[in-house]
Parts: C-alpha cells; structure tokens; sequence
C-alpha cells in the first residue's frame, strides 16, 4: 500500500521541445519544473498528464528508462486535452503523476526469442521495451520488430526505425496498408507479418500495441504459430479519470486498465478481448 | 539437386495434399526465376498460370489510367500467388512484380484445369486450399479498409 | 460485542436515555449526523436533538415506488432507508481536489476551517455497515489510498439501529447483511415498541461506546426484553420478501454474458443512473474543470459520475458501451459478478434502494433470477449467442 501526499496532485513539469512526428502525432520532451521528478518508470507505463484548465488524460512514456529525467510522451490529436498538449510551446508547464499501470515483460523474456509488433501509435508505448531490450541485447534470443501503419507518410519514428533496423542482431520489418508511389517496403496488414517472422513459436514472448483489431489478429497469427496464450502480451486502453482504481472509468471487465494494465497477458485478457460492448 | 515434385511438397500450400496429385501438379509446372522489377503477370492478361513462391517478394499491383500501378499487398515466401486461373473470364485482376529476386515453381493452369475437370477430387482438394488463402486474404483486406490507424473523426 | 459469563450484554435505556446519547455525541465535537424527513423521504442530514428524529413515520416501498406517511405509532424507527446513504458523508458527491496557477503550483485551500470535526452517524442499519465495509476495501485497501475517504472515515462513529420493519424491497437476509447489526459499530440499539413509549435495548461494540453509553441512564437488560427484542427481529425477518440467490453468481453472470434478457431489461432501462447515486456502494466519480475569468487558476473538482452516461466509457471518437444494455449489464454484472473478483465479496448489500428508485421499476432480484432460471449453460463459445442486431 503506498501512501500518498495525495494522489491526484500532479507535478509541475516543463515542455523541453514539442517535436511533430507525422501529421497529426506529436512528442512532448518534458522535465521537472523544480527539481521534483516522478520516480523511474518500466516499459508499458503511463502517467497522467493534466493541461492547466483543460483536463487530464493518460499517455504511455515513450523514453528510454535508463534517462527517466526526461519524461517523454507521444500521442495524437484526439479531443480538447490533445488538442491544447498540440499547441504547448517550449517553456510551458504540464502537470504530471504517475508512473502507473503494469509493465511489458522485458525481464521475464531474459532468455527467450522477442518478438514486437506495433500498429500504429502503439509503437510509442513499445519503445520503451525496445531501448530496453537493445541495451542488454546479449540476454535476449532473436529479437524482432513489425510495425504496421496506413501509409509511409504515417511511419512514426522513422529515423529511429531504420538506425534499429542497421543493428545486424534486430530485424526490423515496416509494412503499411496503403502503398504511396514510392514505396517499396512491405504493402499489407501486421499480422500477415507474423506467420514468416522470426522466432521460435515454443521459445518467444510477444509484445504487441496497436489498435484493437490489430491486436485481436495479431494474437490469432501468434496463436496459430504455436506461441502459447501466457507468452503474449497485449496493452489495452480504457477511459480513465484517476488511474488510482478509483473513479471506475477503466474497467474491462473485472479489470481495472489503470492498475490490472494496461499491460495484460493475453490469457487474462482474452475472453474479454471477444466481449462486445464489454 | 530437387524436383519440383520435392519442392511443392515442402511448401505450406501443399501440405497434406496426395503424393498423386503432387504428381499431378509437378507435371504442370516448371521452375522460374524473375529478377528485380521483373513483371511476373499483367492486370487483364489471360490467367494461365498461379505462381507458388519459395523465395523473394512480390508485389500485388493495382493499375489505374493516368497513374503510376500502387502496391495494394506484398507477398513472400509461402505465398500462394494468382487465382483467377479458377473461374472465367480467366484473366489477372490483378499484376505482379518482383520486388527482389524472386523464384516459384510457375503452375501451367491450362493444364491443371483439365485434371481438376477429371478428377473432381483433385479439384475440391485445390479449391479447398485456394479458399482458405482467399478467406485469409480478405480479412487482411478488410482489415486494411478498416482504417484501424485513422484518427476518429476521420473513419 | 461486549460478553460477560459468553452472554451478549445488553442494556436497556428509554427514550430520554436515548435523547441523552444524542447529546453526549454532540458534546464530545462530533458532527452528528442522521435521519430526517424532508421533502417526502427518510434522507440523512445535521441531528440536533432526538427531538428530529422522524417519529412514527412509516414506508412503503416497492419497485418504482415510495410513499411515506404517518402513522400512529410514535416509535423513532419505523422506516427503512430513503435516497440517501451515508456515502455522501464519507465520498462526497463534489469535493475539490485541486487548485493550480499557470505554472501548475497548487495554490492552498484559503478557507483554513479544519475538517478535523469528526463524523457520527446516528441510525445506521445493518445492511449500511456492511457498504460502508465495503466501500472501506475499495478506498482504503488498494495500492493507492483514497484521502478524502480516510479523513471522514478515520474516528467515524456508528450508532446502528436494528430494523424493525424492512420494506418489500429489501433483500438483506439472503445477502447476508441484515435485518440485524452482528459487527462494525459502537452502539447498535434495537427499538422496542410494546408499551406506549417504546424502549431501546443497546449493544456495546467499542470502548468509545461503552463510555457514550455510561453518559446516560441505562440499565442491564432482563431476559424478557431480550426475548422481546428476538421477536422484533424474528418479526423483521418475516417481513422480507425478497431474496436473491447468491450461490455462483459471478460465473452464473459470466457465463450468460449475451443472454437475450439483457436485451429486454435493456429496452425498459432509462439509463437515469438513480441506481448508481442510490446505491450505497457505488463509488464511480469523474473530474470536472473549472477555471474563472482571469485564467490564473484552474481547479479540478471530483464528483459523482455514473456508468450509465453516455460518454462514461468513451475512449477518442468511440463509446465502448454505446447500447443502454451494455450499460446496463455492465452496472449489474460488476455489482454482482465483477465486484467478486476485485474486492472478494458482492457489491450488493441488498438494502433494495435500486429498486424503489428506479422509475421503471427494475429488480435487481427478479433479474437474476430470470437469468439463473433460463442459464444459457455453455461456458465456451458464447459467440454462437452474439446478438444478431449489433453492428460490427
């Protein structure tokens, strides 16, 4: 049980460099207005974030765990909170808190074959595990990255993608839905990736964030391939108001997403995944 | 030194098939390599054959008038590519690139659609499987129309 | 429970005993706190003096309906819960979380008046102490801590009373919380209405009521009343119409996921959300915005939310819960089913106010049991029973 000074206040953080990453997904690199910094956070946690006189939604961090001074957030115009987080400008404050929720199994996969797959923004939460990963490669089996998005105007984090792809022991593979003229990468949904991708079905965990029906066909490739139901992991999204398990917002079921998840493996999960409504 | 008769029955298409009918189809069809770029079919060119992949990518083409083709999807290994060869009017919907160097065992349909026409249950044993590769392809299809990735207002 | 020889003890003190116990909290510097008349319903406000309380009043209540009026008898208990629990005490309906500058400093409270009074509450039954346990786990057991629960819930008093008359609609027996007070209280009183003024037998249950209760006359109670109070409750009990059927009703829920009858509920549901504010136990809040004119502070107020409005589980561009059956179920299926999971009992405490408050007169009871009499069985594969009509 951790007490708390309280547990919705927030912490005044500072906007370092509002980056844009496509069209309409931006990165916010942030840092503690006065010295007071929230604690170290795992791959696959979020914080509260809260835009003086607007509200307060929660994103995933999307840094490198080893540098958690700097707190960095990716995400997309959605609605009002989003929307006034766009508009930040170098020097304005946000107020933080957190970390919270679970976290992506990097230590548990010590030993085995990885495997990422990506849709979309859900790249952003997955970072994190990669930086991780990559920095005690020599624990790891084969390590493997699908990232899937619309079109190749839309691939987030570009730059990073093809220098992870230039490591000889990480295979990187990039497919969109819609080609544009020039490209000439893969053309097609994620999953189509798994059943050739690159790991041991008895001996891999998987990792994967994206949209929900991403993630529902992305498990069933996975499935299919053999990979056991509990060496899955999925993140979920809910609505949250408080991430304390409080406000009663995030529930899936009998889980809370603010402190069951958002990180799941997927046999706790999947008999809600297939509930409509739920 | 491998026959074709070995290397369809390696490949996951096949699998479970009869050794007659692998057979069969090792009668119809012949080795071919097509290099970077290569056009391996033409969107409304006569569908004389399916291509089974054993290395490489190809592109899925779209042509329209006026514009450069599109990549709608990309196959590889294990693929299963061209099945308009089983229903009339018998032409390509769709063309083919190669993407890298690319090699398949090239399936003469002429041929095989007299057998299947023969042996019924050689047919139903092919169409079963074509069928299952259709199936698979929608929903990566369907899944692509979605437009999982666009943000809300946009859907 | 104070024994003395493995015999509950129990005292008997009379209506001015009882006017004295009232008092006396109030001399300690509690902020006492009980039931009222008001506007046509039992609700819970500032007691003053005994001389508030609502003599003689009498209820009924049935799905859908409440009427109260007066009745002949002058007892000080002779209703059952109305619209209010004591949740609004210990989770109130809007509290102020926060308040901050542009640079996202907090800003203190001005308004320095110490929240130090500490509550009592003054008639609370059975079945509230069991969702006022309830709420307990959900605030004070979890990985985090809930503040402003813990300061009103910290030296809380509970002066508990027996119900003498419970309403159709409660169903406490079968939920194992009533109609009489076992356990969490410092005083729990049973009134007794045999001669013209009714008398109280009271329970010690702590030390700080042992010494409320040696601040007024009392003496130990003789068999005969104890025996008269077994009637009152033995009485009580046979009053209880309702009942519902706990035994494996979370997998039972779980299972019926897509059973037809939550279709029909579905239809007859107004997605009000008079069951949520009613409910003693539900405790779903959201945070509201507000800032003034000058745009140099931003507070943040919690309060009350409901699962059954229509954006309470909207996630960018979507409702997860769009259908007012979805919303439905998911209030009954986490009351009943879920809450298991989560907190280790039922949600419910069986106190019946969501159904008298529901205007189209919804039982929680009677649903159930509906499901539990057409159960679709099979645990796999509920896909086969996917309603036809929902798009996807």
């Amino acid at each position: 049980m951790v007490p708390s000074a309280d547990a919705m206040e927030s912490v005044p953080y500072v906007v370092g460099k509002v980056r844009r990453e496509t069209r309409d997904t931006f990165t916010l690199d942030l840092f503690p207005a006065n010295g007071q910094a929230l604690g170290p956070f795992r791959p696959g946690q979020f914080n509260m974030l809260y835009v003086f006189g607007v509200g307060e939604v929660p994103i995933s961090i999307s840094g490198d765990p080893s540098d958690p001074g700097k707190m960095v957030h990716t995400t997309r115009e959605v609605g009002l909170v989003t929307g006034a987080m766009k508009r930040l400008k170098q020097g304005m404050s946000v107020g933080l808190r957190g970390p919270y929720g679970t976290h992506w199994p990097t230590e548990e996969s010590r030993g085995k074959d990885v495997l990422i797959v990506a849709g979309g923004i859900g790249l952003a939460p997955l970072r994190p595990a990669v930086y991780q990963v990559l920095a005690n490669r020599h624990y790891y089996g084969r390590v493997a990255l699908l990232y899937g998005t619309r079109a190749p105007e839309d691939i987030l984090y570009g730059r990073e993608l093809k220098s992870w792809r230039s490591n000889f022991d990480l295979e990187v593979y990039v497919t969109v839905d819609r080609a544009s003229e020039n490209w000439r990468g893969y053309v097609g949904v994620v999953p189509n990736l798994i059943s050739k991708a690159p790991f041991d079905p008895t001996h891999v965990v998987a990792m994967i964030c994206g949209p929900e029906i991403m993630m529902r066909f992305a498990v069933n490739a996975l499935l299919k391939r053999g990979v056991d139901n509990a060496h899955i992991y999925v993140s979920m999204e809910r609505n949250m108001k408080c991430a304390l398990g409080f406000c009663g917002h995030c529930q899936l079921g009998p889980k809370f997403v603010c402190k069951d998840g958002p990180v799941f493996r997927h046999d706790e999960v999947a008999a809600l995944m297939e509930q409509w409504e739920l | 030194m491998k026959t074709i008769e070995n290397l369809l029955e390696e490949h996951p298409f096949f699998a479970g098939l009869d050794t007659e009918y692998l057979d069969t189809l090792s009668g119809c069809g012949q080795n071919v390599v097509f290099q970077v770029g290569d056009e391996i079919m033409r969107q409304g060119d006569p569908a004389n054959y399916f291509f089974v992949i054993r290395h490489g990518l190809v592109s899925l083409l779209a042509h329209a008038p006026g514009r450069p083709p599109i990549t709608i999807q990309t196959l590889q290994e294990g693929d299963i590519l061209g099945w308009s060869w089983l229903f009339p009017p018998w032409l390509w919907q769709f063309g083919a690139r190669a993407d890298t160097v690319v090699r398949v065992v090239r399936i003469d349909a002429k041929c095989l659609r007299g057998k299947c026409e023969e042996d019924p249950v050689l047919g139903y044993e092919l169409a079963k499987r074509f069928a299952k590769v259709m199936v698979e392809r929608l929903a990566w299809t369907r899944m692509q129309l979605m437009k999982i990735y666009d943000p809300p207002e946009k859907r | 429970m104070p024994l003395k020889n493995g015999v509950m003890e129990m005292a008997r003190i009379e209506t001015d005993g009882l006017a004295g116990l009232v008092s006396a909290i109030l001399d300690v510097g509690y902020r006492l706190l009980g039931p009222a008349l008001s506007d046509g319903a039992i609700v819970y406000k500032d007691l003053e003096s005994a001389e508030a309380l609502p003599a003689g009043q009498e209820d009924e209540q049935a799905p859908g309906i409440y009427r109260i009026q007066k009745g002949n008898s002058e007892a000080l208990f002779s209703y059952i819960v109305g619209p209010h629990s004591w949740k609004r005490f210990l989770h109130p309906p809007r509290i102020r979380l926060a308040c901050y500058d542009r640079e996202l400093n907090p800003i203190p409270e001005t308004d320095s008046e110490d929240k130090v009074q500490p509550l009592a509450f003054f008639g609370v039954r059975p079945c509230e102490i069991a969702a006022i346990r309830i709420q307990d786990q959900v605030f004070l057991e979890g990985p985090y801590i809930d503040r402003e629960y813990e300061s009103n819930r910290k030296n809380l008093l509970i002066v508990a009373v027996d119900c003498s008359r419970p309403a159709q609609t409660c169903f406490c027996a079968s939920m194992g919380t009533g109609p009489s007070a076992h356990e969490g209280f410092d005083l729990a009183l049973t009134e007794i209405q045999l001669e013209d003024e009714p008398y109280f037998l009271v329970r010690v249950g702590t030390e700080i009521g042992e010494r409320l209760l040696e601040a007024v006359p009392h003496r130990p109670a003789n068999a005969e009343e104890i025996s008269q109070r077994n009637a009152v409750l033995a009485r009580a009990e046979r009053r209880l119409q309702r009942s519902l059927d706990t035994t494996g009703l979370p997998e039972l829920l779980r299972r019926n996921f897509d059973h037809p009858r939550w279709e029909q509920t579905g239809k007859r549901c107004l997605s009000c959300g008079n069951c949520t504010m009613v409910c003693p136990t539900c405790f779903c809040a959201t945070v509201e915005e507000v800032t003034d004119l000058t745009g140099d502070r931003a507070e943040r107020w919690r309060t009350w939310d409901s699962c059954f409005t229509a954006d309470f589980s909207y996630i960018h561009g979507g409702i997860v819960r769009h259908s007012t059956k979805s919303r439905y179920r998911q209030w009954m299926t986490h009351k009943l089913s879920t809450w298991v999971d989560q907190f280790g009992t039922s949600g419910c405490v069986g106190c019946g106010r969501c159904l008298t408050w529901c205007p189209v007169g919804i039982d929680i009871t009677e649903e159930a049991a509906f499901i539990r009499s057409h159960d679709m069985q099979s645990k796999s594969d509920s896909r086969k029973r996917r309603d036809g009509n929902e798009n996807h």
